[in-house]
């Protein structure tokens, strides 16, 4: 079976777990064997690893002397041209809260190098919207140029390429939704992206949902027939280092409870904050962590203080690479209270680590685990009763260390492929 | 002749309500009495009371002809004294049946024995009593919670005078024996065994209306066959059951009801099989052999061990912290500690605590409030923490009150120090090398409380019961065995 993917991100160039997603299962894939996977990325950097597929860069592809089909009624354009700002590293939320730029999908002209090759950030830049059919331009050159049994396209940024290698090819298409737009705007919904995303849905022969919970978004809130969506699981890449039990302060009780992740409304962080401080009313060798940053930090800083709790809840800002098993390393308990998760792969890690932990009945890997302690995420009393639990009863923690590492060693992304390539080979 | 032995066990716990960290020292009532009145009620209405009525029209019909054994929790008496008069009556009236006897049990419905068996003999006495209160009979049979048994606790029950145990007819105890004989203690002879026939007590309680069961529909004529068809030596058919099973478990739509309603119209037909109660068997059988049960066995799962209770890390560490004030308890005579102090021993909060349903009990997680394991666990913590401040903040005034003890105590430790320091003074004179200034301060020892002289007491005590705990490996063995699985 030969695949031909497209994602956003691969690799060590991510920010976040649609990244760390597409990269599993492509390895997942290749340990099964007898497949071939090309993995398209907006941009390659050269230094991705090319052993489990091969990674092709949309920057790299010629287009000019390409007849590029911009849609209906429109002319083949060979004149191509694009203002393509590339602005730092943002996530989509704050690229949201950029939008007071307006993006038209209605342009005509794409800018090319020298060589005719489409210069693409692979950021969440100013101009995603731009870069998003850039990519699908592209895409449908490489469908021409590569052969392949099925196509594959990981959440909604990826859906026009993979909808253009369709038209191109004529294969089945498979889109994965890793997060809907409900999820990350918390109802607040883009009709541009919902557009993308419907788009991408109607278009697709099947649809690959990461829980039931957002299988049942598909189904409900983008009017797909539940036949064609269909639950594949995430997984964890094992660990390989070993975890070290740090303490913070040398011959301290001092425990710490971790919160790990974007500080945007989606991973509900006010309900963190609520808890700790109503966790720190009755016991204070605990101290409380927020680790990331995101539009609502400031507002997360401004709650803490009110609640008088500053000098037991820390904020650390953005944490790269080692440092985030390093924050793992000093946590006593993980805690996840997002409002709507489709999976939420970190909880994973924390319990690879041997940390216990703690995610909302709203989050999809909820669906998977039973060695974590599950509670809705406004139930901020039942947050902090479990919160306490895990400090001061250590039987709790002593089950969790013992099972929780043993449950999620059997999460493995080889699985997770296995079930696709059943779901490619219903469709091929 | 072939005897058919039913018992049924009737029991609910005081279910415990949610319970919050941050309630911890202020809130010191713990039952969720919304839930119990209505789990009460509902099962009264579904099961007890047709039940009743159903056996009492049996009991008539047949006169004699058709017996059945009962036993009560101490907390299921005292649900039925709070919202359930109607259906105690109607007990009281089977129970003044002679066709009907009354078995004894521990009042709790608790896993006492394993870490005190003074609590367990109280609470045996216990039981006895309010027994004796309500239906005016002394029982003569034991069974225990959960038909936990192991030699030792029918040795224990045996000295207390009871002439019988019933048990579950485990396979890894039977071996290849029969559970349809009679055995008894294989260190006390004088106590009989009856064991279950799980195979035929679940075909009722489990499978009666399990469509995917190839016997289904299980009919009179059909479970009484089964019964003919044992050989002719094995004269004791023992079908233990949940009383809850008619009419609750199993609705009343499966048939359930028709089934025991005809279930003595056809042994009548037939010759050779009658009802018994376990009296009746232990007085007419012969004991066949003595049966051998070094680790405790149950009636739970697929194990029949003490798994489903004291099988993981939450559930030894809850029983070992209730525990673990026992002696501090026993000092308090106030009826709401006594009251609490039996209902947290109930087993039924360890049972929610069981994470063996993440691989095969649906059973439990039927049975149990909680989302799950962990909720239970942290529940049942958080108001054993509020308990135990209670237990210690009623010890406390209490010794300060007996002033006359304290100001003896206090002087005799004086007198201690007096006399050690002499012995000290006098060890010195004799030795060459006097290390000066090494006297232990006087005056410490007055002023020391009692609360601490009565807090080493405690520990003694509570190293002196180790021996007893060390009971527990066997449910250690048993988590090995589980593994297994």
């Amino acid at each position: 079976m030969r695949v031909l993917m497209f994602g956003w991100e691969f690799p060590p160039h991510i920010s976040g777990g649609l990244g760390t997603a597409s990269y599993g299962l492509a390895k997942g894939f290749s340990a099964l064997g007898s497949n071939e996977l090309l993995f398209v990325v907006p941009k390659a950097y050269g230094d991705e690893d090319n052993s489990i597929a091969r990674i092709i860069g949309a920057s790299n592809i010629p287009v000019t002397r390409k007849k590029i089909n911009l849609g209906k009624g429109r002319s083949k354009l060979d004149y191509i041209e694009v203002s393509s700002k590339i602005v730092p590293y943002t996530d989509p939320e704050d690229f949201w809260r950029l939008k007071s730029k307006e993006v038209s999908s209605d342009y005509k002209f794409i800018q090319t190098d020298e060589h005719g090759k489409i210069n693409f950030s692979g950021k969440y830049t100013e101009n995603l919207m731009q870069e998003i059919a850039n990519y699908a331009i592209v895409a449908g050159v490489i469908a021409d140029n590569e052969s392949f049994d099925i196509i594959h396209a990981h959440d909604w940024l990826a859906y026009p390429a993979g909808i253009a290698a369709k038209e191109v090819s004529g294969k089945p298409l498979v889109i994965h939704v890793h997060a809907t737009d409900f999820d990350r705007s918390g109802g607040k919904v883009n009709p541009d992206v919902y557009a993308i995303e419907k788009k991408g849905m109607d278009t697709a022969d099947r649809i690959i949902t990461v829980s039931n919970l957002t299988r049942q978004t598909v189904i409900e809130k983008y009017n797909i027939p539940a036949e064609k969506v269909s639950t594949v699981y995430n997984a964890v890449e094992p660990l390989e280092r070993e975890k070290e039990k740090r303490k913070l302060l040398n011959g301290s009780n001092e425990k710490i409870v971790t919160f790990l992740g974007r500080i945007t409304m989606q991973k509900g962080p006010e309900y963190f904050v609520e808890a700790a401080s109503r966790v720190l009313e009755r016991t204070k060798d605990v101290r409380f962590v927020m680790a990331g940053s995101g539009d609502m930090m400031t507002d997360m800083i401004k709650l803490a203080a009110s609640k008088n709790i500053m000098d037991r809840f820390h904020f650390t800002g953005f944490l790269r690479g080692d440092d985030v098993y390093k924050m793992l390393e000093y946590s006593d308990v993980y805690i996840m209270p997002s409002v709507s998760e489709p999976f939420g792969i970190s909880p994973l890690e924390a319990m690879q680590s041997n940390v216990p932990v703690i995610i909302s009945h709203q989050s999809g890997v909820a669906e998977i685990l039973t060695h974590a302690i599950k509670v809705n995420y406004w139930d901020i009393d039942a947050m902090s009763d479990a919160i306490y639990g895990i400090l001061k009863y250590p039987a709790l923690y002593k089950m969790f260390r013992k099972h929780g590492k043993a449950e999620v060693d059997d999460l493995k992304w080889e699985n997770s492929a296995r079930q696709l390539l059943e779901i490619y080979k219903e469709l091929v | 002749m072939k005897n058919i032995c039913l018992y049924f066990q009737v029991h609910q716990p005081f279910r415990l309500k949610r319970y919050r960290f941050f309630e911890i020292g202020s809130d010191h009532y713990y039952y969720d009495d919304y839930t119990n009145e209505s789990i009460l009620r509902k099962v009264a209405e579904k099961s007890y009371l047709p039940a009743n009525k159903l056996i009492l029209d049996l009991i008539d019909k047949y006169k004699g002809q058709f017996k059945v054994s009962f036993s009560f929790s101490g907390m299921i008496l005292e649900q039925f004294k709070l919202y359930g008069e109607d259906v105690l009556e109607s007990f009281k009236q089977l129970a003044s049946s002679d066709s009907v006897e009354i078995l004894a049990e521990s009042y709790a419905h608790s896993l006492a024995f394993f870490k005190s068996r003074d609590e367990f003999v109280r609470q045996v006495k216990m039981h006895e009593k309010l027994v004796k209160e309500l239906f005016g009979v002394k029982p003569e049979v034991f069974r225990n919670t959960e038909l936990i048994y192991s030699d030792d606790i029918g040795n224990d029950v045996a000295k207390m005078g009871y002439k019988a145990m019933l048990t579950e007819g485990a396979k890894h105890i039977l071996g290849w024996k029969s559970p349809n004989h009679l055995y008894c203690n294989a260190i006390n002879p004088k106590l009989k065994v009856l064991v279950r026939n799980f195979k035929l007590s679940d075909d009722i309680a489990f499978r009666f209306s399990d469509e995917s069961w190839n016997e289904w529909p299980l009919t009179a004529e059909k479970f009484v066959s089964w019964i003919d068809n044992i050989p002719e030596n094995e004269e004791v058919v023992n079908i233990f059951m949940d009383y809850e099973t008619f009419g609750e478990h199993q609705w009343k739509e499966t048939g359930i009801f028709s089934f025991l309603e005809k279930l003595p119209a056809i042994i009548q037909e037939k010759k050779g099989i009658s009802f018994s109660t376990p009296s009746d068997i232990i007085r007419d059988k012969q004991v066949i052999a003595p049966i051998h049960v070094p680790n405790p066995i149950s009636w739970a799962d697929e194990e029949k061990d003490l798994t489903a209770w004291l099988g993981n890390e939450l559930q030894e560490e809850a029983y070992n912290k209730l525990y673990s004030i026992e002696d501090m308890v026993m000092k308090i005579n106030r009826d709401d500690i006594k009251r609490d102090w039996l209902n947290l021993q109930t087993s039924d909060h360890f049972y929610y605590m069981c994470t063996k349903f993440f691989s095969d009990g649906e059973v439990h997680s039927y049975f149990s409030p909680f989302d799950s394991p962990y909720d239970a666990f942290i529940n049942y913590m958080n108001i054993l923490s509020d308990f135990i401040l209670r237990v210690k903040a009623n010890l406390a005034p209490e010794s300060e009150d007996s002033t006359e003890l304290n100001l003896r105590i206090s002087k005799q430790e004086k007198e201690i120090e007096k006399l050690k320091n002499q012995i000290e003074r006098l060890k010195k004179s004799e030795q060459a090398k006097v290390k000066p200034g090494r006297k232990p301060a006087t005056g410490t020892g007055s002023r020391a409380p009692i609360s601490k002289k009565a807090a080493t007491k405690t520990k003694t005590t509570s190293r002196k019961k180790k021996p007893a705990s060390s009971k527990i490996p066997a449910t250690k063995a048993k988590t090995t065995s589980r593994k297994k699985k």
